[in-house]
This record gives structure tokens, sequence and C-alpha cells, in this order.
């Protein structure tokens, strides 16, 4: 992305923002319930980048957060509490369980803390499923109430739309600030080499438990807006498959990649609506697709760009480099 | 008590057949470096493949070898050239969450292409119960027993007594030096592909009977599967298998001692213990790091 002109990119920028406020205006309820749920899923998806693409740290358990904010959400505000405490208490829920989470990330890396964190993401599961107590059981929790934000009903689509536009815009806005602060700095060194972090002074436990709970924090907010979105939860969409959604969303988009989880989540949520006419062959497209992109393109789609302003950017270097030098035999 | 010794002996039948699925997953982490989150649907797939030859009108037991040598040209074969060849040398989790992809495209084409229902399928053993010691014990409980047992004591026999299952060793645990001394790597590792196949439809042909051919049952399948190599060693052959026959004996006294609503929390709690405090597993030896 470095290869545009900054004034070139923040213009891209504001007419991507423009449409995603003034497109959807005479969208149908159904189009409004995807993007919806598309700017949810990238919120989980940000979070999961921070933890896995920014900090290196493996975790199937993106899901399970998703949930953990969508019932926390769901049971406040049905007895009548507002959204912004129920997103409060979502995140500090999730933020708590996650930084609990990554201790078993200090005594083990890769493979194994992704089956901590599966077998953790299960165990979520079979909590929201058996507690009927707290949970509502198989049944779930129905008629979860929509906001109103500034004195306004966010009860028809639209209005509720830009809530979870407006929630993205400040996450992304958090995360982009977060990951050009040292705390990002130090997650990079985390990911790249973590034994040279600590023998450079970061504190390596500190930010690999920061970076899970950042993360899950983040998966909570989204679950937090998926539960009114909704307006109905029961624990089935909150089992293991939409944590490997999350995880795919992310490598597929380019982990580590500031963009990455919005196209990812643009791919995961809007691609099957347009592969709807192949029935119900859409899953199975999905699945090659995400493979042969991973073979030919490993850190997802914008690796493949990444990787093409590179090599533009060697080429026009080299360019440079063959006139300097032929400048400077000249005036030899 | 003689609901105990019913548990046990239930327990170790299926406890074998995640030991079976545990061994080949282990088997391709240790040649390939592959961890293959599409294992509980490589079980799943053979018993419908199995389905469709009989389907198209052959006996039950050429559609047994013929959904063998199918698992083992698709499962291993197109598995190994097709996937996990280009994605190797990207390195451990782009191939991992490729094979979930790849999960995700076996569930759902069985699930369009057969059905998205149940489907029955015979069992190669008699149903019915024997007397053993004054208890009752179901024939198939035993037969897939022993059918387990053998394909263990077969593939161990191959990998520590032939000189085949030495290169195969040699290849997983230096590829560098085998093949300095002339070990086609290359080969070894298709074969522990093969073998894989070999494995997964054997303990589908075992388990699809006890369980019913689905769609969507690799997911259970495939997480015993994880647990039982982990818990009992990634990698270790023998760690595998003992982790399997573990995790099924806990899973069926869990079934009736713990709450059935939290059965399964039983082995991931095991695990999760295991990962924490002995990361190698129970009979696993510890990996070095690399700096």
């Amino acid at each position: 992305m470095t290869g545009f002109a900054k004034p070139l990119k923040i213009a891209l920028g504001l007419a991507v923002i423009a449409a995603l406020i003034v497109v959807p205006m005479n969208f149908n309820r159904y189009g409004l319930f995807i993007l919806s749920q598309w700017a949810v899923m990238t919120i989980a998806a940000m979070g999961l980048n921070l933890t896995l693409g920014y900090a290196g740290q493996v975790s199937l358990a993106q899901g399970a957060f998703v949930g953990i904010g969508a019932y926390a959400a769901a049971i406040m505000t049905t007895h009548g509490w507002p959204l912004p405490a129920a997103i409060a208490v979502a995140i500090v829920l999730s933020f708590a369980v996650g930084w609990v989470l990554g201790y078993p990330a200090l005594r083990v890396q890769h493979h194994y803390l992704a089956f901590v964190t599966l077998a953790f993401s299960t165990l979520a599961f079979l909590v929201f499923r058996n507690e009927s107590w707290l949970t509502g059981g198989i049944y779930g929790i129905s008629n979860i109430p929509r906001p109103h934000i500034f004195g306004i009903a966010t009860n028809k689509p639209l209005p509720f739309y830009y809530v979870c536009l407006g929630s993205l815009a400040i996450v992304s806005l958090a995360v982009w600030w977060l990951i050009r602060s040292p705390w990002g700095r130090a997650f990079i060194a985390l990911r790249e080499n973590p034994l040279r972090a600590q023998s450079l002074g970061v504190d390596t436990r500190r930010y690999t438990l920061m970076a899970f709970a950042i993360g899950s924090a983040l998966g909570g907010v989204a679950g937090a807006l998926y539960a009114p979105l909704t307006q109905y939860i029961d624990p089935v969409p909150f089992n293991l498959s939409l944590s490997l959604d999350l995880l795919m969303m992310v490598i597929v988009g380019g982990a580590g990649f500031y963009l990455g989880p919005f196209l990812g989540a643009m791919i995961a949520v809007l691609l099957p609506e347009w592969l709807r006419f192949t029935e119900g062959y859409y899953l199975m497209l999905y699945a090659i697709a995400v493979m042969l992109l991973l073979i030919w393109s490993p850190t997802g789609i914008l690796g493949i760009l990444d990787r093409y302003m590179a090599a533009r950017r060697t080429k026009a270097a080299s360019a440079l480099r063959a006139v300097a030098k032929s400048r400077l035999e000249t005036a030899q | 008590m003689s609901n105990l010794f019913d548990l046990l002996v239930a327990g170790l039948a299926t406890g074998a057949i995640y030991a079976l699925v545990a061994v080949g997953f282990t088997l391709l982490w240790q040649t390939s470096q592959t961890i293959n989150f599409a294992q509980g649907e490589f079980v799943m797939l053979p018993a419908f493949l199995m389905l469709a030859v009989m389907h198209v009108g052959a006996p039950f037991w050429l559609a047994i070898i013929l959904g063998i040598l199918l698992s083992m040209i698709l499962l291993g074969l197109a598995f190994k050239m097709l996937l996990v060849d280009p994605m190797m040398r990207h390195g451990v989790l782009p191939l991992a969450i490729a094979t979930m992809a790849l999960a995700i495209g076996i569930k759902e084409a069985v699930k369009q292409f057969f059905s998205a229902e149940a489907s029955p399928f015979p069992s190669i053993v008699p149903t019915g119960d024997i007397s053993v010691l004054g208890h009752a014990i179901s024939l198939q409980s035993i037969g897939v027993l022993v059918v387990a047992i053998l394909a263990v004591v077969g593939l161990t026999t191959l990998l520590n007594r032939t000189s085949l299952g030495h290169q195969m060793q040699a290849a997983a645990q230096n590829p560098t030096v085998a093949r300095i001394i002339g070990v086609p790597v290359e080969r070894m590792i298709l074969l522990t592909f093969l073998i894989n196949a070999f494995l997964v439809a054997l303990a589908s042909l075992l388990i699809t009977p006890i369980y019913l051919a689905k769609f969507s049952s690799g997911e259970v399948l495939g997480q015993a599967a994880f647990i039982a190599a982990i818990v009992g060693g990634f990698n270790q052959v023998r760690g595998a298998i003992a982790g399997g026959l573990l995790i099924g004996v806990l899973d069926n006294l869990a079934a009736s001692y713990v709450s059935t609503q939290y059965r399964a929390a039983v082995p991931l709690l095991v695990l999760i213990i295991v990962i924490l405090f002995r990361p190698q597993g129970l009979l696993g030896r510890a990996e070095e790091r690399t700096v």
C-alpha cells in the first residue's frame, strides 16, 4: 500500500468511508444485515489480527470471545441495562479471560497453543449450552433490544448499521494507534524473535498476555454488537467453526496487515452471498478458493499486493540507481 | 462393578479407533510437519466412498477394498501432491489453515453429493453379545479392538523391524542425513501419507457402524484424535496409541460418572493440564527450541 502517494491514499480512504455511509441508505433489510455483520466480524478479526498477525500467537478461541461478549450484552440488555454499559462489561470480561488464556502461551507455542485455545473454545461452548440458568441453554436468549444512541432509537436496520459502522470506526482508530505505539512495536518484536526481544528488555511475558487480552477484548466488543444485531442468540453460532472462520478471515485477508481483517471479513461474509446462485456449493467453492489462495500466497491477498509493490519499488530504485550511475560515469 | 468393566471395554474399543487416527496424525507431523485439521473429515469420508461403491451394486467386501484404495488415492496421494507439497515451504501455520479449509470442503462435498442425513453403515463384525467371565461383551467392541490392535502391531512392526520402517524413521528424524545415506526421503514421506490414509479408512470402517455415516461426524472424531495425539505425545507413535486409549476410556467413564452435559469437557481439561505441565505429552520427548 506504500506505493500510492499519501494524498491519493487519504482520498481513497475517504471515498470508501463515504461509500460505506451513503450507499447502504437504499439497501433493503437483508443487505443492511449483511453489511452490519461484516462490520461486526471485522472488529473480531482485527482483534485476532493483533494476537496472531502482530504478536504471532495462534488463537483458535476468538469465536468463544465473540460468544462471551454476545452473552454479556444479551443478558445485560434484556435486564434493562444500556448497551454501552454492556459493551464495557464485555470488554472487561473478555480482557480478563483472554489474559488468563494467555498464560499457556507463556509455556507453549505454535500448535500446542492452537490446541489449548481450541480446547478453551469448546469448553466455552459447553458452558453456553449447559448453564441454562444464565444463558438460556439451547433455547438461547431472544428479544434482545437495540439501543437508543443520543436519544435516537436504532430498532430499524439502517440506524443500527450506523451503530456497527461507528463502532468499527472507533475500533479501527484505536488499533491504528496501538500498532504504531511502542506496544505495537513490542508485539511485532514478539512475533519476529521473542528471545531477541527479551534480551533488548521487552517484557515478553507481559506483552504476550497483553496481545491475548486486547485481541480477546475486541472479540468481546464484536460479540456485544452481534447480540443486538441478530436480536436472538443461542450457543450454535459461537462454536469452534466461528473461531476457525475468523482465523481464515485473518489469514485470507493477510495476517499482520492493518487492512487484512477488513478484506478477509468482506470475503467471508459477502462471498457466500455472491455465490448464492451456486446454491449448496458455495461453501465448497469458498474452501477451494481459500486453499488455492494459500498455495499461491500464504500471506493472503494483501501479501500479493505487498509483493507486487515491493517488486515495483525495487525496480524503480534500481532504475534510479542506473541513472545515478550513468551520471557518475559521465561526470568522471 | 460390572458396569465399570463394560465401560472399560467400550472405552478401549473407541480408544483403539482414536489411537489409529491419532497415530496417522502424528506420522504426518513427524515426516512433514503437517498438522492435519481435516483428520476427522478424513475418517468420515471413506465410509461414504464405501457406501458409494455399494450403491453401484458391489458387495460389501469389494466396497471395503475399493473404499480403502480410493481413500489412499484421495487422502494420501492427492492430499500430498495437491495441497501439502505446494504449501510445505510456506511453513506450519499456512498449511494448517489450508487443511481447515480442506475440512470444510470435504464436509460440504459429502453433504452435497451424498446426503445431509445420517446413513446406516454395515458392520464387519456381527452384532450380538458374548459372555466372558460372566460379563456380556458386545462382539462389535471385541472386533474393533482386535482389528485396531492388529493394525497397530502391524504398523509398529513395519516401523521398528523392517528396513523400510527404519528408512521412514530416518527420513522423519533427520531428512538431510537420511538423504546423504541414500534414503529416498520423498518416497518415504509419500509412504507415511499413504499409511495415514489407510489408517483413517480402517478407522472409518470400524467406527461408522457405531456412530452412523454423517457428514459432520468428523468434527468430534478429529478433536478426539488431536487430544489423543497431544496427551500421548505428539512425536511418538506409542504416545499416540496410549493417548487414544486413555481418551477413549476417559470419554466413556465421564459419560456415566460426570454429568452427560459436561462429558465432553473431561478430555479437554486433561488436554489443557497435560499441555501446561508436560507439553511434550505423557510419553513424548521434548523438542529442542530453535533460537
